[in-house]
């Protein structure tokens, strides 16, 4: 039985479905609650858990999201359930850290990940294109440095308990969320009031959404980032047509629910900054490239015992901390007296940006295997 | 018969490791790839026998040995 579904969610058809699932899911967090054309973002998902813990002050984005608990807890049920979990580490890990550091920056100046990238487009937001084909050079570089050798060495076996931080922290979290203590005068655990942190679906919808996506996702092993380097690495489609379910299924749940709003300026929770949209995201798709997956993917991988993974997400909510606190993260379009302010990122954040680019072709050119 | 460790190596390296050897692989060679995750395993199985070749699994302890022949 196992046997069956395992050669099931390898397939195609199981690729595909689970795209289409998180793509009817995702549209129907939105309706539930969650933030307007967003509906599933794992970079500002983090970076709301980073806020709700205090890591950042920005009073809007503070709320811990229940669906990147329930990605890595849905794919460590899988995981157990399917023999996959196997606890392991070691692949220079604070490299790994720190490009989930530069790919938060990168993915909060576009205001997305991979997966908002794309229902962003799912609902009309044109300046998911920018982001996408930043996306797709990024990645394209990865690819580049891939073909000549880039590698950040193997992963070992390590003792179990390491594999089970990052589930046991999830499950902290969650209590954390439910009995939302206060551990000081004006400290956390923060919950916005206002803007898109108080934006969100009922704690126990948003859970089942993510469970259910975290196990297909483990299983099918869908990855966004993935999805287009196969593509470019060797032609190999079978990623990406689950990613194009996910875009076709969110789309058409999209029409029916009324969530399509076509255009490029005043998008919720967005910019229409074209340049700082497209560069953000060549850093967020290098780094993504260069530590071997998505932010969805790398939650999926930590849920199954991988402490590498686990690392690079942590990096990416510390990366959360750094980007809002030194004003680096992108401001959403305004309009002032009826006249249109587009916005973009600080000069601090566009530094960031050159900088994090700069330090990943270095990476990419010198990151051996050393014999 | 061409040996490749991939054991800790996490997509696509496998993959790329497979296709480098395979680039040096003799006619009618066997190749011998070792693997310590489904998910490599089943990527690079997908390869292989999307490339013609016969493929194999044997199941260790902890890995999985990947047999690759025309």
């Amino acid at each position: 039985m196992t046997e069956r579904l395992t050669r099931f969610f390898g397939s195609r058809w199981g690729i595909i479905l689970t795209g289409g699932v998180i793509g009817l899911l995702a549209a129907l967090l939105q309706r539930f609650g969650n933030p307007p054309n967003m509906g599933i973002c794992v970079a500002c998902f983090e970076r709301d858990i980073a806020g709700a813990l205090g890591l950042h002050r920005a009073a809007v984005v503070q709320y811990i999201r229940p669906e990147i608990i329930a990605f890595v807890l849905g794919s460590m049920i899988a995981a157990l359930i399917f023999k996959e979990f196997k606890s392991r580490l070691g692949s220079a890990p604070i490299v790994r850290f720190f490009l989930g550091i530069l790919a938060m920056i990168g993915g909060l100046v576009f205001l997305g990940c991979p997966w908002r990238a794309i229902l962003r487009l799912a609902g009309g937001d044109l300046n998911a294109i920018l982001g996408l084909l930043g996306l797709i050079l990024g990645i394209s570089g990865g690819v580049y440095f891939l073909k000549n050798g880039y590698t950040l060495g193997r992963s070992r076996p390590a003792p179990a308990i390491a594999g089970w931080i990052m589930p046991l922290m999830m499950v902290s979290l969650l209590l954390l969320l439910i009995f939302a203590p206060q551990f000081s005068e004006s400290g956390p655990i923060f919950f916005s009031e206002s803007g898109p942190g108080s934006m969100a679906a009922p704690i126990v919808i948003s859970l089942a959404a993510g469970l259910v996506i975290g196990f297909l996702a483990q299983r099918t092993r869908y990855c966004t980032m993935g999805s287009i380097r196969d593509v470019i690495l060797m032609r190999d489609t079978h990623l990406i047509s689950g990613v194009a379910a996910m875009l076709v299924v969110a789309f058409v749940m999209n029409l029916i629910l009324g969530q399509v709003n076509v255009g490029f300026t005043s998008q919720p929770v967005a910019h229409s900054n074209h340049l700082w949209n497209f560069m953000g995201m060549v850093l967020a798709g290098l780094a993504f490239a260069l530590a071997g997956g998505c932010p969805g993917r790398q939650l999926f991988l930590s849920g199954e015992g991988d402490g590498d993974a686990a690392i690079f997400v942590l990096g990416m909510i510390v990366g959360a901390g750094i980007s809002h606190n030194f004003g680096l993260a992108g401001r959403p379009d305004t309009v002032v007296d009826g006249v249109l302010s587009v916005g973009g990122t600080s000069i601090y954040g566009q530094a960031a940006v050159i900088l994090g680019i700069v330090f990943c072709i270095v990476l990419g050119f010198t990151a051996r295997e050393q014999v | 018969m061409v040996q490749v460790d991939a054991r800790g190596f996490s997509c696509p390296e496998p993959l790329i490791r497979t296709r480098n050897a395979l680039q040096s692989l003799p006619a009618g060679d066997t190749l011998e790839i070792v693997v310590d995750t489904v998910t490599s395993r089943e990527n690079v199985r997908r390869f292989l026998v999307g490339k013609g070749f016969t493929v194999e699994i044997e199941v260790l302890e902890d890995d999985f040995k990947i047999l690759a022949h025309k």
